[in-house]
């Protein structure tokens, strides 16, 4: 176990530097100059490549990698070049409304999706199992911003139910904070819960054809016990390998969800961020969301000796 | 005739095409819809109207008997943008799946019979696939000059590593079968084992995933223009009509009606295509997570 731990951390720190590596000649090697952009349409050449010298864009390739990474492995992401203020500071500015975005749309799709594949599989060829299984290819074909602009018309514009845009602190109350977060959670949500939902019928299916699901039947457990705490429990692995294989799903919904719902998240400073071709802030913000869901799976490969005891490394 | 027999003479022809639409609903569905868009896409001029022209006077105007879907913002007409833009999704959707099961293909082949090619070629998968796949289109396209080649090519890249790994799974499993031993045991060259049994395994899957990649490409690429970050804003796309109508959302809801609608249905049926082509050609293979 320690051994397997000891591996899975040294290649989770492999696949991170691959990741610098990557996103550091991506955005090097692209045709945008950021020295002509911050020097503007009338700058002289001169003073273009003045620019240049002093952000070190003249300095070999390997000389500038290796600058950023340790800078980075300092916790430095750099200083945007735009505002002038630290890529950190930037995203610790705006960090509370992707988390807050992230967790309850984590929370609710978990929830719910778990519900409706249980339901589906313990009925399956029902009609609620039907109308899951249409649900879930549904929710998985429509787009995010489309969802959201309905969500919008309908419980924002017409129904006055929940507030169009923007974000309110849960240092301002709960019901502020909540209602601002419904619609873009349940946006974002959609494609999640279809995914979990489909992974766990079939997960549930299975297990609920095994000998030891009859066996507990026969003993006397309860319905409940046996679809919550016997079944979804063994149907775990392949549940959970799903959940967080979807977070990268969902991180690509957040910088759309952030746009279409007026956010002011991580996902809507890179998108600024972009449109500057603001280097330090994208490096900063991809490495950022990668490094989340490369955590997020290494906890659930460590996740499965809990889920699974049979399961030893 | 006996009853018995009346009942037999009434099942249709087994092999017959009616018999096929029936055990394939899904697949047959899906198909019908994509080739509907792609018609209408293709005699695009037949159907509609100018996509480009601006009428200021028309703006906003609600559905019509001229303006089937209404009018946008500049006056121009959202059926014809519509299905105009049907053409760039359809288009990079089919070209995104093309790169990526070609060059998957070829280095998952690779990665399956070289010890070497995959201890490097997947570690560097691992590596591309950590990254959102959105944020790396956006970042490329939005630093390189926007154009469709470069959208497809942003769509394409994070897609290969999906496509590297499923090959290389098949090619694993099929290498140990005893059908490729004997023939690796009677002397067989490579390049024919290659293309005689390895290949064949690998063509259902990857059938499959070609149409899962489509419709992913076809969701991305509707929020890379959505974001301002995609093909060149004249060539009218659904993410960028989507995108320019949002401010009018209270006013003139139709002018998102007609690009979401189509976006949604394409994607569906893409998804319904690969579904049941899974059933159809690998009840086995699951799907893609």
């Amino acid at each position: 176990m320690g051994a397997f731990i000891i591996r899975r951390l040294l290649s989770t720190l492999l696949v991170m530097g691959l990741v610098g590596v990557f996103i550091f000649l991506l955005l090097h090697l692209s045709p945008g100059d950021p020295a002509a952009i911050i020097a503007g349409d009338n700058a002289t050449p001169a003073q273009i490549e003045a620019i240049r010298t002093s952000l070190g864009l003249n300095d070999p390739l390997h000389v500038q990698f290796g600058r950023w990474a340790v800078r980075v492995l300092n916790g430095d992401l750099g200083i945007s070049i735009f505002s002038n203020v630290p890529v950190a500071t930037l995203i610790a500015q705006r960090v509370w409304p992707t988390i807050s975005l992230a967790f309850t749309t984590i929370v609710l799709a978990v929830a719910l999706a778990l519900a409706a594949g249980v339901l589906a599989a313990w009925k399956a060829g029902s009609l609620a199992d039907r109308l899951v299984m249409i649900l879930s290819v549904v929710g998985f074909s429509v787009p995010v911003f489309v969802v959201g602009y309905l969500l919008i018309y309908v419980f924002a514009i017409t129904l006055r139910w929940l507030p169009v845009q923007g974000y309110s602190p849960l240092a301002e109350g709960l019901w502020p904070w909540a209602s601002h977060l419904i619609l873009p959670s349940t946006a974002l949500g959609l494609a999640y819960v279809a995914l979990i939902a489909r992974i766990t019928r079939t997960a549930m299916l299975d297990v609920l054809a095994e000998d030891y699901m009859r066996t507990a039947r026969a003993k006397g457990v309860g319905t409940g016990p046996m679809l919550f705490k016997h079944a979804l429990k063994s149907a775990g692995v392949p549940i959970v390998t799903v959940v967080g294989i979807g977070i990268a799903l969902l991180i690509g919904g957040v910088v759309i969800t952030e746009t279409v719902f007026n956010l002011p998240g991580i996902g809507r400073l890179v998108v600024d961020a972009i449109s500057k071709r603001d280097y330090p802030i994208i490096q900063g913000v991809i490495l950022l969301f990668s490094g989340v869901y490369v955590i997020i799976n290494l906890l659930v490969d460590l996740s499965y000796t809990l889920l699974d005891p049979r399961i030893r490394y | 005739m006996t009853v018995a027999a009346a009942e037999i003479a009434r099942i249709p022809n087994r092999s017959g095409m009616w018999h096929f639409v029936r055990r394939n609903p899904t697949l047959v569905g899906g198909l019908a819809v994509l080739l509907l868009v792609a018609l209408a896409a293709l005699i695009a001029p037949l159907i509609a109207g100018d996509p480009i022209a601006a009428k200021p006077v028309n703006r906003l105007r609600p559905p019509s008997q001229i303006n089937w879907l209404g009018t946008d913002q500049l006056g121009r007409d959202v059926w014809a943008r519509t299905v105009y833009g049907a053409r760039i999704s359809l288009v990079v959707g089919l070209s995104v799946a093309a790169i990526a099961m070609t060059i998957g293909l070829l280095i998952g082949l690779l990665a399956g019979f070289s010890r070497t090619v995959e201890t490097v070629v997947m570690r560097l998968m691992d590596g591309l696939m950590a990254i959102p796949a959105i944020l790396l289109a956006i970042a490329f396209v939005s630093l390189s000059r926007a154009s469709v080649s470069v959208v497809v090519a942003a769509i394409a890249l994070p897609e290969i590593p999906r496509v590297v790994r499923l090959v290389r799974a098949v090619v694993l499993s099929v290498r140990e079968q005893p059908f490729v031993e004997a023939a690796v045991a009677s002397g067989t060259r490579l390049p024919k084992i290659l293309r005689r049994h390895i290949l064949p395994a690998t063509m259902p899957p990857l059938i499959v995933q070609a149409t899962y990649v489509a419709a992913s490409a076809i969701l991305i690429e509707a929020a890379l223009s959505f974001l301002g970050a995609g093909t060149p804003p004249e060539i009218p796309t659904w993410g960028n009509m989507i995108a320019s109508s949002r401010v009018y959302l209270g006013l003139a809801p139709w002018t998102i009606f007609g690009p979401g609608l189509a976006l949604a249905l394409v994607v569906l049926a893409v998804n319904l295509v690969g579904d049941g082509l899974r059933d159809h050609l690998d009840p086995r293979i699951a799907r893609r997570m």
